[in-house]
């Protein structure tokens, strides 16, 4: 138990580390950066390197927004391999779903508690 | 793209890379690395509570950890408290699924004075919109690539 909570600190603060080199050193914007990682997410889902992580890193590997990507690849094949090609689109939020869902919710929930400061 | 410069924005380029402050780089990768981690260990110990109270596995976890982490990020936002983590820590408060979170969530709660429909409705995905494109867009791409190969039994 104890070296999954070291390997998730140091992977998912390795991954924040290449969010701030692509802020100061490649001087993009954090909605660019973003992008960015989730694409690169997307991509090693593709080739199945992001689940190994996860089972490395656990939240390590989970919590970064790169995990998004991979969990949107990860639902359209899941659900490509029952149904074909036809499942590539309508997978894609098989499992990811709760990321969307929450930020929905809670944002609505936020904006019903909480008054805008400054 | 390669748009002529006159002599004096030239000019003015030079002064300005002059004057430019240096970001320090190894300072502000060290803060997100700790910040980023600390928010991944919290994240951790929460997948550990999911996975003994409620018994999801090591993959399944992520789902209920995502949403939990969004609603950390709702009461600290809404309390203020993320904005300044973030100046303090860049990407590495930007760069995990709570910075995510605070995007949508901050963006609702500002704009709800527009009114819910138009306000919070509309400005909700100001900011993680792309997120969301470019992620859905991506895997939709990566996601046809494989299965094509796999139709014709190239892997």
């Amino acid at each position: 138990m104890l070296p999954m909570f070291f390997w998730a600190f140091v992977i998912g603060g390795l991954i924040c580390v290449i969010g701030q080199i692509m802020f100061d050193v490649f001087k993009l914007t954090p909605g660019h950066t973003m992008s960015t990682l989730v694409v690169i997410g997307a991509i090693l889902g593709g080739f199945g390197v992001y689940e190994p992580l996860i089972d490395f890193a656990g939240a390590g590997a989970t919590i970064p927004i790169t995990s998004f990507g991979n969990s949107l690849v990860n639902g359209a094949l899941q659900e490509a391999d029952q149904h074909g090609l036809v499942g590539v689109l309508t997978g894609m939020f098989e499992i990811t779903s709760s990321g969307i869902s929450a930020a929905v919710v809670f944002g609505f929930i936020g904006a019903l508690l909480f008054k805008p400061k400054g | 793209m390669a748009k002529q410069k006159s002599p004096e924005q030239k000019r003015y380029e030079k002064i300005e890379q002059k004057h430019e402050a240096k970001r320090p780089v190894v300072k502000n990768c060290i803060k997100a690395f700790f910040v980023g981690g600390s928010i991944c260990l919290v994240g951790q110990a929460v997948s550990y509570f999911y996975m003994y109270y409620f018994h999801f596995t090591e993959q399944t976890a992520g789902n209920p950890t995502v949403a939990t982490m969004i609603f950390f990020a709702m009461l600290l936002t809404g309390f203020g408290v993320y904005d300044k983590i973030g100046q303090f820590a860049g990407a590495g408060s930007a760069v995990p699924i709570t910075g995510f979170g605070n995007s949508v969530i901050s963006a609702a709660i500002e704009h709800r004075t527009e009114g819910f429909v138009l306000g919070v409705g509309g400005n909700m995905f100001k900011l993680a919109g792309s997120v969301i494109l470019f992620g859905v867009f991506s895997a939709f791409v990566v996601a046809l690539i494989k299965t094509l190969l796999l139709i014709w039994g190239v892997i």
